[in-house]
């Protein structure tokens, strides 16, 4: 039954994620170009703004940094690199905490401010309700994960680093899982549950990273829309 | 030479009561919905004053625009890295207060309160909350110097004089000021864009914001020297004035201008240099920057411009309009249309003939003719107050444009009233501003006759392309919107029959099953 369950767990729904996160991303794209963005909300307020918002970014890219390096290189590249297990962990620690807690104040001042602000609590859709609760959820597990590392000395390059490899060489291994802490398995439940509303929230936003704005040049030029303005009135009942 | 095509517009300020019906038709086409209310793409500000927003003008606080550093254009708010480095929190964005918290009124109260001594009364109420507001700034709180000895010695223009301006009512000037966006040939808004939405239309230099592509990083409101450029609140993207394309490319000159009660804004066609603009807006010295915009205007009269702009492709009716451009001849020929704010260095592209009647009125408050040329022109060199304010508006300071440009209306005015009077013209007045009286008199019919025809001269978009215009005409009609021969989309009454369910009569379910 624990297997069967496991399996669910660790081998299905995570297929389920991408799939709804990929499919998603796709849908939005073709179908809500215009919805696609930050949805910001400065111009109601600024001053919490800039303490909360770029300490929750920054925050949060250096997390996302850790991850990556945490999960996708196995701990046996890094030993080949010399790097001893015991520095690679206080390093990861260290680093891993200040960022993850610069994220969770960043993410305590911004969501204060939609709470406190009235213009901004206003601007609060239905999703954002839905997102920001699971969020803070995500981080909160991953913090208390990474604090319970050190605690109790767990290694999770062995067992949650392994599996999401697995999962994407797609030969996946839920039993690695099986023995996992709590909050490791709940932080990832919640990840993926995130990951699930991504496309279809304002999140989707960090997809399109303006990374390009770096080697563009600055002025853009475009030839007009091939339509002219006054163009063809859509059918009554087309409902797109 | 890269020969390009802008629409550009002038603005005669001598005309100009303030009486805001550019900016309410305007609001009613653009910005009668909701994210916008606080937005106005055009909007007409009372000078001396703060403008909206709140000391726009304050480069050193917004970062709009750009600046030269070792001979190099550089972005005022920061280069491309500061840019994304910031995108979190953007420490230059103007927030609701410097525009101003929109308001609307509680009218439900005045039919719905309950019977009472006292008459019901409509609150106003916070058109972003609800919540009900205390109305403290508008849009246009300073209207006709309203407030001024307060909030007018705050106009950065003053403060830039370092001089004591007075505000008393009967010691001051003031005229109106109506501001759209610039269309600039150099926009900062577009440089700072993040995503690549916003960008210029290569056929006539309209800038606009692609709101499928802006992601909302709100790079382009804190570039715009000008504050042009408006965040959408509720859709989370970046609109601005869009010098009404739909109109200029069937022929019809934008809503603000069409409904000008004082007939004061002129449309038409300018040709430039584009490969020249960016050494142009580099310029050192930002009292040069008027001559170097000046520089990058082709004359489009000359055989060799006119052969190079056929080259780059632009159709051949807009050189002819560009030839007949009320715009070019302000601006180029008569020299009395000046830049606002070249020092901002996006080479802005609405122009505004200064006003006079600051002069004027000051003259004729002492006493003497106001009308009579050799008065006017003492009166310009006199009166430095106005003509170092309108020079801080439109030459970088510089007030030998603006001396010009005043001297060429008094003149025009003496001219003119001379001929009216039935009395012998001074023949030596038009060569004291260097004119000849054939062109005092053609450049007052374009100023004070004005005709419609001569105000706009807007080549559109269609006649460019009446090649392609002309394949569509020689289709079968048949095939077009509606007729029997098309095949999708639409019901086709005239070939329904009573036994068939027609697609398209019927909403489908969404994945296309039938309800």
């Amino acid at each position: 039954m624990t297997d069967a369950f496991d399996l669910l767990l660790w081998a299905v729904l995570p297929y389920l994620t991408l799939v709804v996160l990929v499919g998603g991303l796709v849908w939005r794209y073709r179908h809500d170009r215009f919805g696609w963005t930050t949805r910001s909300s400065q111009l109601h307020e600024s001053r919490l703004l800039r303490i909360g918002s770029p300490l929750f970014h920054f925050g949060l890219l250096f997390v996302i940094g850790g991850h990556v390096a945490g999960l996708l290189v196995p701990a046996s590249v890094t030993r080949w690199l010399g790097v001893h297990d015991e520095m690679y962990h206080l390093v990861s620690f260290t680093a891993g905490g200040l960022a993850g807690a610069g994220t969770v104040v960043g993410l305590g001042v911004l969501l204060y401010r939609r709470w406190r602000t009235p213009a901004v609590r206003r601007a609060t859709s239905g999703d954002d309700r839905l997102m920001y609760p699971l969020l803070a959820a995500t981080v909160l597990l991953g913090m208390t994960a990474t604090v319970l590392t050190r605690s109790i000395d767990y290694d999770y390059r062995a067992t949650v680093s392994p599996w999401f490899r697995s999962i994407l060489l797609l030969d996946p291994d839920p039993s690695l899982m099986s023995a996992v802490p709590l909050p490791y398995r709940l932080h990832a439940l919640f990840a993926m549950a995130l990951f699930a509303l991504w496309p279809f929230s304002r999140l989707v936003h960090a997809f399109s990273a303006p990374v390009h704005y770096l080697i563009r040049p600055y002025i853009v030029y475009r030839t007009r829309d091939h339509r002219l303005a006054s163009r063809r009135a859509r059918p009554g009942w087309d409902d797109t | 030479m890269r020969v390009m095509a802008q629409l550009a517009m002038v603005m005669n300020l001598d005309k100009c009561i303030g009486c805001h019906t550019c900016s309410v038709t305007c609001k009613q086409t653009w910005t009668n919905r909701g994210g916008v209310e606080y937005a106005w793409f055009n909007n007409v500000e009372t000078k001396p004053g703060q403008g909206y927003p709140r000391r726009y003008e304050d480069q050193s606080r917004w970062k709009g625009g750009w600046t030269v550093r070792n001979g190099r254009l550089r972005l005022a708010g920061g280069g491309r890295l500061r840019k994304l480095l910031n995108i979190f929190a953007n420490p230059d964005l103007p927030e609701l207060d410097d525009y101003y918290q929109p308001w609307t009124y509680d009218y439900r109260n005045l039919t719905e309160a309950p019977l009472s001594e006292d008459i019901p009364v409509a609150r106003p109420l916070s058109a972003v909350t609800g919540a009900p507001a205390e109305v403290k700034w508008g849009p246009n709180w300073e209207d006709s110097l309203g407030g001024a000895p307060q909030h007018a010695p705050e106009d950065p223009v003053v403060q830039k004089l370092g001089r004591d301006v007075r505000f008393e009512y009967e010691q001051s000037f003031m005229f109106f000021l109506p501001r759209i966006c610039e269309h600039c040939l150099n926009p900062s808004c577009v440089a700072s864009c993040p995503s690549g939405a916003m960008y210029k239309r290569t056929e006539d230099g309209i800038v606009l914001v692609d709101q499928d592509r802006c992601r909302g990083w709100r790079m382009c409101v804190s570039g715009c020297p000008y504050k042009k450029v408006y965040f959408n609140h509720k859709t989370g993207k970046a609109e601005k004035c869009t010098f009404c394309y739909p109109r200029l490319e069937v022929g019809q000159p934008t809503v603000c201008a069409e409904t000008c009660v004082g007939r004061l804004r002129y449309i038409g066609v300018m040709l430039y240099d584009a490969d020249k603009v960016g050494a142009a807006a580099a310029t050192e010295d930002e009292q040069r920057l008027y001559q170097a915009q000046l520089g990058v205007f082709l004359d489009p009269h000359d055989p060799a411009v006119a052969a190079a702009a056929e080259q780059s492709g632009i159709p051949h009716d807009w050189i002819t309009a560009a030839r007949r451009s009320p715009v070019y001849e302000l601006i180029a020929r008569y020299r009395v249309a000046l830049p606002l704010h070249p020092e901002y260095r996006t080479m802005p592209m609405v122009w505004y003939v200064p006003p006079l009647s600051p002069v004027v009125d000051a003259l004729s408050g002492t006493g003497f003719d106001g009308e009579e040329a050799g008065n006017l022109f003492g009166a310009i060199d006199a009166l430095r107050i106005p003509l170092d304010y309108l020079a801080g508006l439109f030459t970088a300071g510089d007030p030998e444009p603006v001396r010009l440009a005043l001297r060429r209306l008094g003149a025009m005015r003496a001219h003119m009233r001379s001929i009216n009077l039935g009395e012998p013209t001074d023949q030596r007045g038009p060569g004291r501003v260097g004119m000849t009286a054939a062109e005092i008199e053609s450049m007052y019919r374009l100023l004070a006759i004005a005709k419609y025809a001569d105000r706009y001269v807007i080549p559109t978009a269609g006649i460019g392309r009446a090649h392609e215009l002309e394949g569509i005409a020689t289709r079968c009609s048949l095939d077009g919107d509606g007729g029997p021969g098309m095949v999708d989309g639409r019901t086709d009454l005239f070939t329904w029959r009573d036994d068939e369910r027609p697609d398209g009569m019927f909403p489908t379910l969404r994945g296309g099953a039938r309800p």
